[in-house]
Formats: C-alpha cells, structure tokens, sequence
C-alpha cells in the first residue's frame, strides 16, 4: 500500500466515509452483466448448496440444492446453471466485426495477417467476492471432465447436457480473471476496493456489505457503525442480518436453520418411498414439496442481500466515468472471448488438468505484460494513481519553461529539441534516464540531460556526451530540468506541428514505459526441453503412459461428491 | 471452573502474534476467551458448520479404517524410505486411553517408547502430548502420529479441504503446517527421553482427492514452521511476569465479575491487536474496537504502522499531514506533507481531467482500431 492510499485510509477513518482512490473507473463494466451469487456446502469441495443467477437485478433466478450430497440433485443444478449461464454466452458468440490478426504462416515461417471474426462485444461475469471467482474456477474444473449420455453411452453417471461446455466456460473465465485488467470475471469487492479507500484494513474490506457501509451508508449512520452493524448484527434467532456474500455460508445459519431444514427434506423423502398407497404417497408428496420450498426460501434468503449488494456496488462503479485506456483492455478481453469460442466450435478438448512448461511461461508472461501495462495505463488516465507515481519519484508533472531546438549528429540531422521543465516533484532521475509523456495516446520518449536551466552547452546538445550539472542526486533548487526529446517528430527536419511542446505547456512525464513489449518467443510445445518436462505427451498417441490420459473423466465412486 | 485447555490452533496463533500480553496470559490461565469476549459484549463470530464437522469426522475415520492401511500405504508411498509398505497385521495400534489429560499423555509417551523400542510399525491414533507455552502446560492431540521401525515419528494431519490435481489451498496447507510444527515440538519433548528415536521434520498431510472421498497425501516440509514457532514460543513472556505487573487482585471470574469489572481486568492487560487477529482470536473484537476508540493506526494493518514511523494515531498524522504539528524534517512528515498536497491536487483537478478525457477518449477511439491488431498477438496467448 503506498502512502498516499494510506492517507486516504485515514482520511477515511476521520470522516467516517469511504475515500476515493481513483477518479475515473479502471474497469469495464458491461451494460448487461451476467451477476452470479453461488453458495457451497460447508466442508465439500464443490458442492453447490444454491444460486442466484442472471442479468435482470429484480429478477434472479434461484437454483438450489435440497440435499448436497446427492448426485442426482447436484447435476440437475449444474444442468440448470448451464440452461441459465450458456444461452448469455451464447448471445455474444455471434455478434462479430472483421478484424486482422498477426499470425505465422506455417509454410513460409513470415508473419502475415489473417482476417479473423472478433466478437463486438464479451459476456461479462460479476460474483460477489474474490472466493467466488475461486469457486467459479472450482465449478469448471470439477464440470469441464465430466462425461454426457451422447457423448459416451458407457459412463455411470452421465452429467446432464451442456454441463461439460459450462464448466469450459468457466474454467476460461476463471484463467482469465488472474491477467491482471481484464473484466471478464469481476468480484464486486476487488472492483470496489480498487476505487475506494475504507477506515478499515484490507482484511476488512473482503466483507462485501462491511465495504458497502463504508462507501454509501444507509440513513444518518457513518460508515463505521454501518461497518460494524453490516458485521456483526444478528436478529433473535441468531442469524446476521448481512450474511457472508459466499459461497461459504455462517455456520450459524449452517445449524439452526439448514441442517434441521434438509433433515426435514430427507425424513420427507424416505416416507415418500414407503407409501404404501396413492392418496398417501400424495399427501407425503406434499409434504416433501414443502420440505424443498422452505430449504429454497432459506437459501434465497441468505442470498439475496448479496444479490442486491453486488448491484447496489455496480452502480456506484457506473457513477464513475469510465477510464479512457480501459476500452483497449476490453478489447483485449473481447480477444479472449473471441478465441475460446473458436477453440470450442473447432472441437478442441478441455483445457488440461495441468498447463504444460510452454502454456504456463506463456501465461505467466502475458499476466506479467499485463500488469505492467495495467500500471502504466491507470496511471495515464487518472491523476490520482499518478500522484502515487509522483510521489514515488516515477513521475513528475511539470510547466515547461523553455524550448530549444538542437538536432542530432550525424548525416541526417534530426530534430532533438531541448525542454526545460519547472517541477515541484522529485523524480528519481540519472544520467541519460528514459522519461515519457503520453502524445495523442502514443508514448513520446525524452531523456534527462541534467538539472537547472542555464544556457545550453553546445557538446550537450549534440549526441549527450554532457553529463549534466547535477545528475544523479538532488534536484537542483528551484526544481528545474532539461529534458532532450528523442522521438515522434517526424522523418523532416523540422519537427512534425504539436509533436513538441511549448512554453507554458503543463505535461506529465513517467519514468516507466507505457507499453510494455513481450518477452522473448517461447518454443512451440512440441520443442519444449527436457529440463521442462519435455515435449507433452498426447493423448491418444503410442507413447502415451500412465499419465496421458489427462483428458479422462474424473474417477467415480459410489459416495464421491460432485 | 476448569480451565480452557490450549489447543494446536490457539498456540499457532499465538505463535504468531507472540507480543500479545493479553492472549498469552489468558490462555496461559485456561479462560475461555469465547465466553469471556461475550460478557464482554463483543462476542466471537467463530462457530464450525455442522456440515464441514461431520464430513471432517467422516473423512478422517475414512483414512484411518482398518487400522489404518490405506494411512500407512500412502505414508510408504509419499515419504519413501520404506518401499514395501506394512501388512496391516504389521501395524501396531495401541490402546491410548487412560484417566485425565496426565494419564493420556504419560500413556502416549509409554506407547512412543514402546513402539521406538519394538523398531516396528506403529500408529498412534489421536495421542496426547504435552507441551509447556508461557510457564503452563498446554495439552495437544494430533489427528495421528505413525512410528516407523527406524525410530523415526511421523506427525499425520488429516484435512477435508480438498487436493484438486495435487494442489490444495495455500493458506489452509499454511495453517496445517504451523499446526503440525506444533505438535512435532512436543513430540520433541517425548523424542529426547527416548533412546533411538527422532522426530521427522517432514509432515503427511492427508486430504480427500479431487471431488471424491478417497484420501490423498502429500508430504510437507515444516522445518520453516518448527523454527519459527520453537522461536516464538520461546519469545512468549512467561505468564508470571505478566501476571505480576497486574494489579492485585485482577480476575477474570465469568461468573463472579460483572461486566465493567471485566473490562478493566481486560484492559490492564496490553494487547497487541493487528487485523489479522479477526480470524484467529476470540477477544479479537474487543481489542479492536479499543484499538478504533485510541485511533491507533494499525487497526488498518501492521504495515500501515510500519510506514508511519513514530505517528501512532490517526490524529496525528492527519494533523502531520495537513502540516498542523510535527517537524518537516523527519522524513515520515515530509513524506505525508507531500502525499497530502499531491492527493489533494489530483482530486481537485478530478473534475477538470474528466472533462479533458472526454476529449483524449476520442483520440483513443481512434486508436482502437490500431490497438486491435497491436494486441491480436498478445491476446492470443492468454486467449
């Protein structure tokens, strides 16, 4: 946490009211989110307990499980999830633009452009809390290897159609969530906590409705004691008014209510099994369906606060005017979306259990890139994430003062103007140190000639054989430095209109590149060294071993769950 | 009232918040700090879901079925050594019941030696160790110990968090470790006195593979844990000390005392409160909102105090801040005074950027287009 977020922590604690640590919204927050409040069942992995699901904010849709450890109950609620999730993400699949993309042509080795489809827009996902992105992830993994009747006539428990394509989904989205910037899976909280600084600790603010108090507290309350209430209140029975936005649930509510509640359920489901006549079994039947009603009105109960927090969280993000680099990223997340459904449609396999040594370098890689860019791009749109910047001598703004041309050596000279610039800031300067100031959207590069504002030496305007009067420790007195610009002026001699500034021009320069270039080239996977595993074995394939089959089915046993 | 036995959890944690007065000496005395934080008015929100208990139980009952031969093929397999594992007739698992937690213990100990001694496999299903925390004995009992024939001891932890395609949840596997390094220091204890035995530093940890209930295991290293309990412990004040510097006649007698008089018994021991005690501290509650009401800082977070230096209240560097007190030369005044003016720059200038980025989205949308083809690369690898 840098210091200017913990001031605004504390400015928050003395005003009793959230603080803002952003002015424009680094996140894109779709005009029809799909929002997803899930709830598991304590001490499982991966049963789902129920759902609120959907796009329209008065009309969730509520799946539930009556009784978690049943088999046939949980597939028939991930079929049910799927019939809820699948058709949103279907109605994105088609709306599509041309679009080019850079690829190897694998005769000639040369990059060529392809034309490719690009959906115009992406599915957007919201869950309450970053544990729900966890169990997302959890849900396609433990969905994406299951096996259908069409698919494979022999399995023993084949999941209901269309299950295995969700958990696909999902695992894509939950990959997807870790780049850092994308928008496609979004906890409201991250999203909250991002834009609002509390008076309390991070660990705090993981509470969705304990951040929500601080942000926009109801009544004349301040957003402490909203806090605390949001926290802690229980009604008589003992069960808070603010339940856990999931998907683990208050073991209080887990004893008092559910348990006795699916407990019921079962009793009514064995005497159904053992009526002995019609006009029973209808009144047993009955009573069975109350059982399942009550278990559905309790777990909607204890979503549906979530539900209305997650939305409440969503339109104090719109309130913000979106960041202008945030529509790249998107774009971004839009490629992504794009390419998943290409390698659905083209019949690729489940993602693998595990990334072989090349997929994974690769992925970590491009989260690398991303965060970087991400750092760069928040700190271009918003003054406020720049002032950390500032503050930490990665940036300075300044007014420039003077403006003098000089040209580079050599046969064709270039322009290499000189820019003094007054500043209050302390940037971390050296000899020859890269700054860059953002042009039309584009980076334009200079770098530090020395500190002080005297007369040009006529060696420093060359080449930069000068070292400067002051380069390397402190700033000169009155905060002055010369600054020699480097690039996008254009091939002719004088330097392109607006390509240099002027006197007077207020600008902002950063120490950090804007863009951030990938790595080296990875080897395809199927050069990929021993000291990494070596090349992936295929399934299918001769040399296949024990360890192949990595597409199989999970094992089934007779009391596994889910 | 019988005192609150101290537990494996309740060491961890107050291994890692050893400068803690309050919480070392009430657990050092047994009070049960659950209820004590009730009559306090800050109740504990800690409670276990019947759920988790019983699959839990189920779970490790699972495991340790007859006589633990699944336990002991996958000890074989995950710690080596021993290729062949045990027949089950091979196993030992002796009787540990006994009269009190003494008797337990002084059994546990009888059936270590015994078994180190026979240099036979041997499983010790919930044994009872004892260990000496702060000047008091604190009585632990880990799901299983595994004596193998070469005289080394085996801590087993049985977990019901799952291990999906071999990984499980770093935080939970984080708390196992520091709970087992726990009770691998008091079998240190027992290890000592017994000739050819040796305490392994290596723990198995046993969960329940994938989505099924069929266990699997895997071998974790705690000798980071180990050190840094056996350090904090050892760092721990002894209870007498602590309990000398309180004013005579402090108790804290839940059913004697009303509530007021608890809470200067409480409050005349410090406390050393940082938000992470939420998860792990019944008194939690209570500490912090003492800490709000003194405005300390690192109720927002031990490394909020560590950047503030010698400014401990909010008041303080607020005022610092705003360049009401303090003195601009100590670099952590300078530093806010700073921080102040450039974040009340940013967000007076908010408004007037909005406007100007209305005019800069523009540019970009343009450039869109461009950006397109530049990330059509870069996409495709996460993609």
């Amino acid at each position: 946490m840098s210091l200017i977020s913990t001031l605004a922590r504390l400015e928050a604690v003395a005003s009793g009211r959230a603080r803002p640590l952003a002015t424009v919204r680094h996140r894109r927050i779709s005009e029809r989110p799909l929002v997803l409040v899930p709830l598991t069942t304590a001490g499982e992995a991966g049963a789902p307990l129920g759902a609120l699901v959907g796009t329209d904010r008065d009309a969730p849709r509520l799946l539930t499980v009556a009784q978690p450890r049943d088999r046939d109950l949980r597939f028939a609620f991930l079929g049910e999830l799927a019939e809820a999730v699948l058709p949103y993400i279907d109605a994105y699949t088609d709306v599509i633009e041309p679009a080019e993309r850079n690829e190897t042509d694998p005769e000639t080795g040369k990059r060529v452009k392809v034309e490719v489809e690009l959906c115009v827009d992406a599915p957007q996902l919201v869950v309450p809390s970053r544990p729900g992105i966890d169990f997302v992830r959890l849900l396609g993994r433990s969905m994406r290897f299951r096996r259908t009747a069409e698919e494979d006539p022999e399995t023993p428990y084949p999941a209901p159609p269309r299950v295995p394509l969700l958990g696909r989904w999902l695992t894509h989205y939950g990959e997807r969530a870790r780049v850092p910037g994308s928008s496609l899976l979004l906890a409201t909280t991250d999203l909250l906590n991002r834009h609002w600084a509390t008076g309390q600790s991070g660990l705090e603010d993981q509470h969705l409705g304990a951040l929500l108090a601080w942000i926009d507290p109801p009544g004349t309350l301040s957003g402490a004691e909203a806090a605390l209430l949001a926290e802690l209140e229980r009604d008589r029975d003992g069960q808070l008014a603010c339940p856990p936005a999931g998907p683990a649930t208050d073991p209080a509510f887990d004893n008092r209510l559910l348990a006795p509640a699916i407990e019921r359920y079962d009793r009514a489901r064995q005497e159904l099994g053992a009526a002995e006549d019609g006009a029973d079994a209808e009144e047993r039947l009955a009573r069975l369906t109350a059982a399942e009603r009550h278990i559905r009105a309790l777990l909607l109960g204890v979503m549906r606060p979530t539900w209305d927090a997650v939305w409440h969280g969503l339109d104090l993000l719109r309130q913000l005017p979106e960041g202008a680099r945030v529509e790249e990223r998107w774009t971004r997340d839009r490629w992504s979306f794009t390419g998943h459904r290409d390698r659905v449609r083209a019949g690729e396999p489940p993602q693998p259990r595990r990334d072989d040594a090349v997929t994974a370098a690769q992925k970590l890689a491009s989260r690398e890139t991303a965060l970087a860019q991400l750092a760069a791009a928040e700190a271009l749109d918003d003054p406020l994430v720049l002032a950390g910047h500032r503050l930490s001598g990665e940036a300075f703004v300044g007014e420039v003062t003077e403006v003098v041309m000089a040209y580079s050596e050599g046969k064709r000279p270039s322009p290499r103007p000189l820019i003094t610039v007054r500043t209050d800031d302390r940037p971390h300067l050296g000899e020859r140190t890269k700054v860059f100031r953002s042009l039309d959207g584009k980076p334009q590069s200079a770098e530090f000639v020395r500190y002080g504002d005297g007369p040009a030496d006529e060696d420093e305007a060359g080449t930069g054989t000068g070292t400067g009067t002051g380069t390397g420790t402190g700033t000169d007195e009155d905060g002055t430095l010369v600054l020699r610009l480097t690039d996008r002026m254009g091939r002719s001699k004088e330097p392109a209109p607006g390509s240099v500034p002027e006197k007077g021009d207020r600008i902002s320069w950063t120490l950090f590149e804007h863009d951030q270039r990938g790595g080296p080239k990875l080897p395809d996977p199927e050069e990929t060294p021993w000291t990494h595993g070596g090349p992936p074995v295929r399934e299918g394939t001769a040399e296949a071993g024990p360890d192949a089959p990595r597409q199989a089915p999970d094992p089934v046993t007779e009391e596994d769950f889910l | 009232m019988p005192p609150h036995p101290l537990d494996a959890r309740a060491l961890a944690a107050l291994a890692a918040n050893p400068g803690c007065r309050r919480r070392a000496l009430l657990d050092g005395a047994g009070v049960d700090k659950g209820a004590l934080a009730e009559a306090l008015g800050s109740p504990a929100p800690f409670g276990q879901s019947q759920f988790a208990f019983m699959r839990g139980n189920a779970f490790e009952a699972k495991v340790k079925a007859d006589g633990g031969t699944e336990l002991m093929r996958l000890l074989a397999d995950r710690l080596g050594g021993q290729a062949v594992p045990p027949a089950p007739g091979e196993v030992s698992v002796p009787d540990l019941s006994a009269a009190g937690p003494e008797g337990r213990t002084a059994r546990t100990a009888l059936a270590l030696r015994e078994a180190t001694a026979a240099g036979a496999w041997a499983l010790l299903d919930h044994p009872l160790l004892a260990l000496e925390v702060a000047g008091s004995p604190a009585y632990l009992e880990p799901d299983a110990v595994v004596v193998r024939p070469d005289g080394r001891w085996t801590v087993v932890e049985i977990k019901s968090f799952p291990m999906i395609d071999g990984s499980a949840d770093a935080s939970k596997v984080g708390a196992a470790a520091r709970q087992a390094a726990v009770y691998a220091l008091a079998l240190e204890r027992v290890a000592v006195r017994t000739e050819g035995a040796e305490v392994g530093h290596q723990v198995l940890l046993v969960c329940p593979k994938d989505f099924s209930n069929l266990p699997t295991a895997s071998v974790v290293d705690i000798r980071k844990q180990l050190s840094v309990t056996r350090r904090q412990l050892a760092r721990l004040t002894r209870i007498e000390d602590i309990a000398d510097t309180l004013p005579e006649g402090t108790t804290f007698n839940l059913e004697r005392c009303s509530g007021a008089q608890l809470t200067s018994a409480v409050d005349a021991v410090s406390a050393a409160y940082a938000p992470e005690c939420l998860a792990a501290c019944e008194l939690a509650f209570h500490c912090r909102s003492r800490a709000r009401e003194r405005g300390a800082v690192e109720a927002l977070g031990r490394s909020v105090r560590g950047e503030l230096g010698a400014l401990t209240t909010v008041a303080a560097v607020l005022s610092a801040a705003h360049g009401d007190t303090g003195d601009p030369d100590d670099p952590t005044v300078a530093a806010l005074r700073r921080a102040a003016t450039l974040r009340a720059e940013a967000l007076a200038g908010a408004d007037r950027a909005v406007t100007e980025q209305a005019v800069a989205g523009r540019a970009m949308a343009d450039r869109a287009v461009a950006a397109d083809r530049a990330v059509a690369g870069g996409a495709e690898t996460e993609g």
